[in-house]
């Protein structure tokens, strides 16, 4: 009886449609166990964590301005896993994006901000795109798994921002200093993204993202272009007898995925930091959202759009981490764990959805149904 | 000062020490060997050594200094994280790339998050594995130096080597486990319970991979520090690619990237005018070198990363 129930495809679209919502409430029961376990009393924790992303004017702006790197990453994300890429490479283009940036704004102190801001964008977007495309070239042309690159790529682009943010990009004053602090000199004021809701940190960013969102919906579902990525990620053999040159929407793919993480950098260092500095790690720099963007958009179920309210949930977690430590003494790396075991709940889930797939086309083709559509939901998961 | 290095003193050292360094590799590489092999993929073993580490150093503490509490605590929490990974890779049949990344930032973050909380901040050094000089072996000039005067944890990790051959290549189980990975479905029709060899498989390897964490955290150091791994468990996957899936040809490369390793350590104490940053990437780039050449083989596990699905 309860196998029945369980199996029944009812069950299986309500799952499907609840998915997210199931999986971010089973990671707060499984974080609720662990804040227990920590003798932490979890209606405590979190209410702490949700006054400290939404209690307030401010903590809204925050959680904002969070989000914003997350969907960016997000949106790079969709595209690339919609392609059957599997881009980890998030923090390390973010950062060769902001490097770039910034280096470019540094050199323009003088330029007005309708010149220097989307040009500074323009070069992270650059930045980051180049930095993934290497790792879609790699893929492409010596078959070199783009999920350890991605990785490797990362550790490099931080070791590469050391070097500079030590050496070529230090803050002029900074290196007369006995305590040379790895950042560059402050960018002009002409280069800062307007704030949208004074006195709070909002930042024009957050729109830039949310068109861009919206406009990489409108290129993955309504051209062509964005019809052959995710062709050559349903089922890349198919696509190539199709005559779509995979290798190159490979490429493409990581390029476009590392431009907008790029574009997540620059943002930050025009929106918030207004300079970049280092603690050696990519995290100090990132607040690793180029880990997080990769939760937030499976959590959106890889659809730009649906990233959307995802971010702003991840960012909200990231803010109200803040609070949850002042009030609680829980570290902010439970936001971190809380990641971990969301992205392990929505990869996890994707048995129904799949399940259902299934049985869908075992159901329309015994009504037969052109082969096509089935090739194109049976094909096996691109990896 | 280059010249420095041809002197017999210090290439014995960065020899030595790279046989040291190759330890936390040759775990995390062999553990994902055995787990590729049976056509699963887990990216987590960053993770799982980040939870090894962490636990090894606390229980280790906690427990007087008993270096082999630190051990089998590190074990049964790998154990744990490996049940984990197979129960989302192989039961929930996830994408395994993605799932991977899901454990490495649950292990990344919950290793913080408790080391944060048992000391506070603090750093609390514990007495960490000592050198064990073998008889009469340790005394051999330069091969004794460089082979026999290492802590327990680097002995046992290179007899792991020939014994994951043995396993692999010469026993039933073994036979079992490449069955699983290049035809599962022929696999099942035999009568072999591929499920159950997978999970064998995977917990075996969050098992090795959380000790690959405990020697960095008891051994190589004698403290926890977040995200002590730095990236080592990643390499450590791409290792099992570079060696081909098997034993002896991850050895070979565990022991060229930790050769580098001890090398860039060298150049950077001894401030050698190449940039200290430039030296740290060198690990990093030898990974993405290794990768473009390993790609040419056709060894791969033709089953790895497919899920199973029973007859279908």
């Amino acid at each position: 009886m309860l196998v029945k129930f369980l199996r029944s495809p009812r069950l299986d679209r309500l799952l499907e449609t609840l998915m997210p919502l199931l999986a971010a409430l089973s990671a707060l029961i499984v974080g609720a166990v662990v804040l227990v376990l920590l003798d932490v009393n979890p209606i405590d924790a979190y209410k702490a964590l949700y006054e400290g992303a939404f209690g307030t004017k401010n903590a809204f702006a925050e959680t904002l301005v969070k989000a914003t790197p997350l969907l960016l990453v997000g949106i790079g994300i969709c595209i690339s896993f919609r392609a059957g890429v599997i881009n980890i490479g998030g923090e390390g283009q973010m950062v060769i994006g902001a490097l770039m940036g910034t280096a470019l704004a540094l050199q323009l102190p003088d330029a007005p901000s309708i010149v220097i801001i989307p040009l500074s964008l323009f070069v992270g977007f650059i930045g980051g795109a180049l930095w993934g495309a290497l790792a879609g070239a790699l893929k492409a042309y010596f078959n070199v798994n783009e999920i350890l690159s991605t990785v490797m790529l990362n550790q490099i682009a931080i070791y590469t921002m050391n070097y500079l943010l030590n050496n070529t990009l230090i803050d002029p004053s900074q290196a007369q200093l006995a305590s040379r602090i790895p950042q560059t000199a402050r960018l002009s004021r002409a280069t800062d993204l307007p704030r949208l809701w004074m006195p709070t940190r909002l930042h024009l960013g957050v729109v830039i993202a949310v068109v861009l969102a919206v406009l990489a919906y409108i290129l993955l579902w309504r051209t062509t272009l964005g019809y052959r990525i995710r062709a050559v990620g349903k089922n890349p053999r198919a696509s190539r007898y199709a005559g779509i040159n995979v290798k190159r929407y490979i490429i493409l793919s990581l390029l476009l995925s590392g431009g907008f993480a790029g574009l997540a950098g620059i943002t930050q260092v025009l929106g918030v930091s207004h300079r970049m500095i280092t603690d050696g790690s990519a995290s100090g720099f990132t607040g690793s959202a180029g880990f997080n963007g990769i939760v937030a958009a499976l959590f959106g179920k890889l659809h730009p759009i649906g990233a959307v309210p995802a971010s702003i949930l991840f960012g909200a977690l990231l803010v109200g981490a803040n609070q949850l430590q002042r009030t609680t003494q829980v570290p902010s790396a439970f936001v971190t764990t809380l990641n971990g075991i969301v992205l392990l709940f929505v990869v996890g889930s994707e048995i129904w959805t799949r399940r259902r797939a299934r049985r869908r086309v075992t159901v329309t083709s015994s009504e037969a149904t052109p082969p096509a559509r089935q090739t194109s939901v049976e094909a096996e998961p691109a990896k | 000062m280059i010249s420095d290095l041809f002197t017999a003193s210090v290439l014995i050292g960065i020899a030595g020490s790279g046989i040291r360094l190759a330890t936390p590799y040759l775990y995390a590489a062999i553990g994902e060997t055995f787990g590729q092999r049976s056509g699963v993929y887990n990216l987590g073993v960053e993770g799982v050594m980040l939870m090894g580490a962490f636990s090894a150093y606390w229980a280790t503490y906690e427990t007087g200094n008993s270096l082999l509490m630190g051990v089998l605590v590190a074990m049964l929490v790998g154990l744990l994280m490996g049940l984990l990974t197979a129960f989302i890779n192989v039961t929930l049949k996830a994408e395994q790339g993605i799932s991977g990344i899901g454990i490495f930032m649950f292990g990344l973050g919950l290793s913080e998050l408790l080391y944060q909380i048992a000391f506070e901040g603090e750093r609390v050094p514990i007495k960490a594995f000592s050198r064990i000089n073998i008889p009469l072996l340790s005394d051999i000039p330069v091969i004794g130096e460089i082979f026999f005067q290492q802590n327990l944890l680097v002995y046992i990790a290179f007899a792991l080597v020939p014994a994951a051959w043995f396993v692999i290549n010469r026993t039933t189980f073994g036979l079992q486990i490449r069955a699983v990975g290049q035809n599962p479905e022929a696999a099942d029709a035999m009568g072999i319970n591929v499920t159950r060899v997978r999970y064998t498989t995977v917990m075996l390897g969050g098992m090795l991979a959380a000790v690959a964490g405990a020697s960095l955290s008891i051994a190589q150091l004698n403290v926890f520090q977040q995200n002590m791994t730095a990236g080592q468990g990643f390499i450590a996957v791409a290792l099992v690619y570079f060696g081909s899936w098997r034993p002896f040809g991850v050895m070979a490369g565990a022991l060229l990237f930790s050769t580098v390793n001890a090398l860039q350590l060298w150049v950077r104490t001894k401030g050698i005018d190449i940039p200290a940053e430039y030296a740290s990437m060198a690990p990093y780039l030898l990974t993405i070198l290794a990768l473009v050449f390993a790609s040419r083989r056709v060894d791969q596990p033709a089953a790895l990363g497919k899920v199973f699905e029973r007859g279908g």
